[in-house]
């Protein structure tokens, strides 16, 4: 297992379009703040992941020119790349880091900028996030048709609607207009969903996260140095992860997500969490509903619904604070945004401020059990990445 | 109405044009944000990205096209059909793959139409991708000749049609709804 590690210290830029800062400059409103409220100097990091997809963005090698602008040159580092989930990549890859021995305080940043390139371009290259040659090459997939063959085959196994996915971005919405680092702060009513256009049937436009540019970064620290640094790091309790099929075509269905299963059950044996009820253990979650289908497919892949019974949780508002289990009160990719390498780190950052109690008003979910849980998908389940996060020490 | 790469290329052009304007006035293709009067930088730099993928290993299937054959391989030992072809077993380094053609019929398992198009294929009108499980159970990702959601069901009867590509003008395959 190795040595614990808990998060210290947390930062997070404003997400949205943002063109007043360049790659180096958004990666550093998270760097600093990350830096400044885990209470250390820059010379005590002994490793800085930077997690970043690119492509759309014009520096190849962020990592090091984000490095140079934090004035972190000379240290180890790397970039991770793991798709959407590449920010809860990066997070496992320093935690790993620490767990070993090898970093006792690492630096994990998270940062995207996608509107660096028009939308048809960024559109291009996440529908070449999959099987480009078998997938993409002939028959131009993009990324909310590749969730949309989920909503296809989902609605008719089961007699979800087209509502039952607004719902979702109804919900998420809500929750966004009480974050200001939200890149869609305001509410939107069911109406207005079901109005939007078509961008690849059956979902519309409301359906769909947008293109953002955005960052956050933690530090992680063993757990010697973080009970040093702070009377309430957030641990890392346990982390899942389970690589999918390149090819769509080659899974055996297209209701769940095998990938999550898989991940959401490692994550849980780990963190001895009922894999039956896990939604007890819990006090809330951030999971990776990039197009609104893909929430109710996590309330099944995580167990919180049964098989086929996800659109009812979201039907009977049971993730809005105060049902079973509150999901994406940060206002979800859908609201928030999904600058890709930024999100699975954001996520890191969400949960561990609704752990501490620090959130605002209106947004924050009661802690009971001090447990938090993390759902972070790479492509359409290619990667999936469950962490859960805790106020008590882990199991060693 | 134009296309959407027509639309992409206008829009790129005017940023061109923008930044032209720029670059006599200040003398660098500095543009101001249209929603926020932020200064962007108007890259200078332009690239092609095409790339050159081998499939010598795998031509056979090309090749079958023009014959009007949808091939897949097979492992001997274990009986998989591998579909993308593949020439080595993922089960078994002992086995070995020989070359079977794929039925050409199937029902149709999930779809989606794209409206939003990658800037590659925005030259198309909008197009349905789906996915049909053939009858010996192998799947298969391609367009779909319908484009009315309304018209197409889980489920439904489908067949393959081996049919060329326009205006490219190359062979490949389309998932065709069979009436009735």
């Amino acid at each position: 297992m190795g040595r614990r590690v808990a998060i210290v210290g947390t930062g997070h830029s404003k997400f949205g379009v943002r063109n007043d800062v360049n790659i180096a400059e958004l990666a550093y409103e998270a760097i600093s703040k990350a830096i400044s409220s885990a209470g250390i100097e820059k010379k005590e990091i002994d490793l800085v992941v930077t997690g970043y997809v690119g492509g759309w963005s014009s520096e190849g090698l962020a990592p090091v020119v984000v490095m140079e602008y934090a004035g972190l040159t000379g240290k180890p580092g790397y970039r991770i790349e793991a798709a959407c989930a590449t920010g809860s990549a990066a997070i496992k890859a320093a935690h790993d880091a620490i767990a070993s021995g090898e970093a006792d305080i690492a630096l994990v940043v998270g940062v995207e900028k996608m509107n660096e390139s028009p939308t048809p371009t960024v559109v291009e290259f996440i529908g070449r996030a999959g099987n480009y040659f078998w997938e993409f090459e002939n028959f131009g997939l993009t990324f909310p048709g590749y969730y949309a063959l989920y909503a296809t085959a989902y609605m008719s196994k089961y007699g979800a609607t087209e509502e039952d996915l607004c719902r979702v971005a109804v919900k998420n919405h809500y929750y966004a207009s009480m974050n200001p680092k939200a890149q869609f702060p305001r509410a939107i009513t069911l109406e207005q969903c079901m109005k939007s256009r078509y961008i690849a049937w059956p979902l519309k436009l409301f359906d769909c996260s947008p293109i953002t540019d955005g960052a956050a970064a933690v530090v992680l620290a063993s757990e010697e140095v973080a009970q040093k640094l702070t009377d309430s790091p957030v641990w890392i309790e346990s982390i899942g992860v389970s690589v999918g099929t390149s090819n769509l075509s080659k899974r055996d269905q297209f209701t769940s997500l095998n990938a999550a299963t898989l991940a959401a059950k490692m994550a849980y044996k780990k963190a001895g969490i009922d894999p039956e009820n896990p939604a007890k253990y819990l006090d809330v979650a951030e999971v990776h509903d990039c197009f609104t289908i893909a929430e109710i497919l996590a309330y099944e892949d995580l167990g919180f619904a049964k098989r086929g019974e996800g659109y009812k949780l979201i039907r009977d508002e049971q993730t809005y604070i105060g049902g079973l289990i509150p999901v994406n009160l940060s206002g979800g990719l859908k609201a928030k945004g999904h600058p890709l390498a930024a999100t699975g780190v954001s996520m890191a950052v969400e949960l561990a401020n609704q752990l501490l109690g620090k959130v605002e008003k209106g947004r924050q979910a009661d802690i009971k059990n001090g447990r938090a849980l993390a759902h972070n998908i790479g492509g359409t389940g290619h990667y999936a990445y469950v962490t859960i996060y805790s106020l008590s020490k882990p199991r060693a | 109405m134009s296309n959407q790469r027509e639309q992409a290329d206008a829009f790129l052009a005017q940023m061109d044009q923008f930044a032209n304007m720029m670059k006599q006035s200040i003398g660098v293709p500095v543009l101001l944000d249209q929603k926020t009067g932020v200064a962007l930088w108007w890259d200078q730099r332009e690239i092609k990205l095409r790339f050159v993928i081998s499939v010598e290993k795998i031509r056979k299937f090309f090749e079958a096209l023009s014959e009007g054959k949808l091939l897949a391989t097979k492992c001997k030992k274990s009986g998989k059909i591998l579909f993308p072809p593949q020439v080595d077993c993922p089960d078994d380094p002992e086995d070995e793959v020989e070359w079977v053609e794929l039925p050409k019929e199937g029902e149709l398992v999930t779809w989606t139409v794209i409206y939003v198009k990658p800037y590659s294929f925005g030259h198309y009108n909008d197009y349905t991708v789906g996915i049909a499980k053939l009858t010996n159970g192998v799947q298969i990702l391609a367009w779909v000749r319908e484009t009315d959601p309304s018209k197409l069901k889980v489920g439904q009867k489908v067949k393959i049609e081996i049919v060329k590509r326009e205006p490219e003008g190359y062979l490949t395959y389309e998932i065709v709804p069979v009436q009735g």
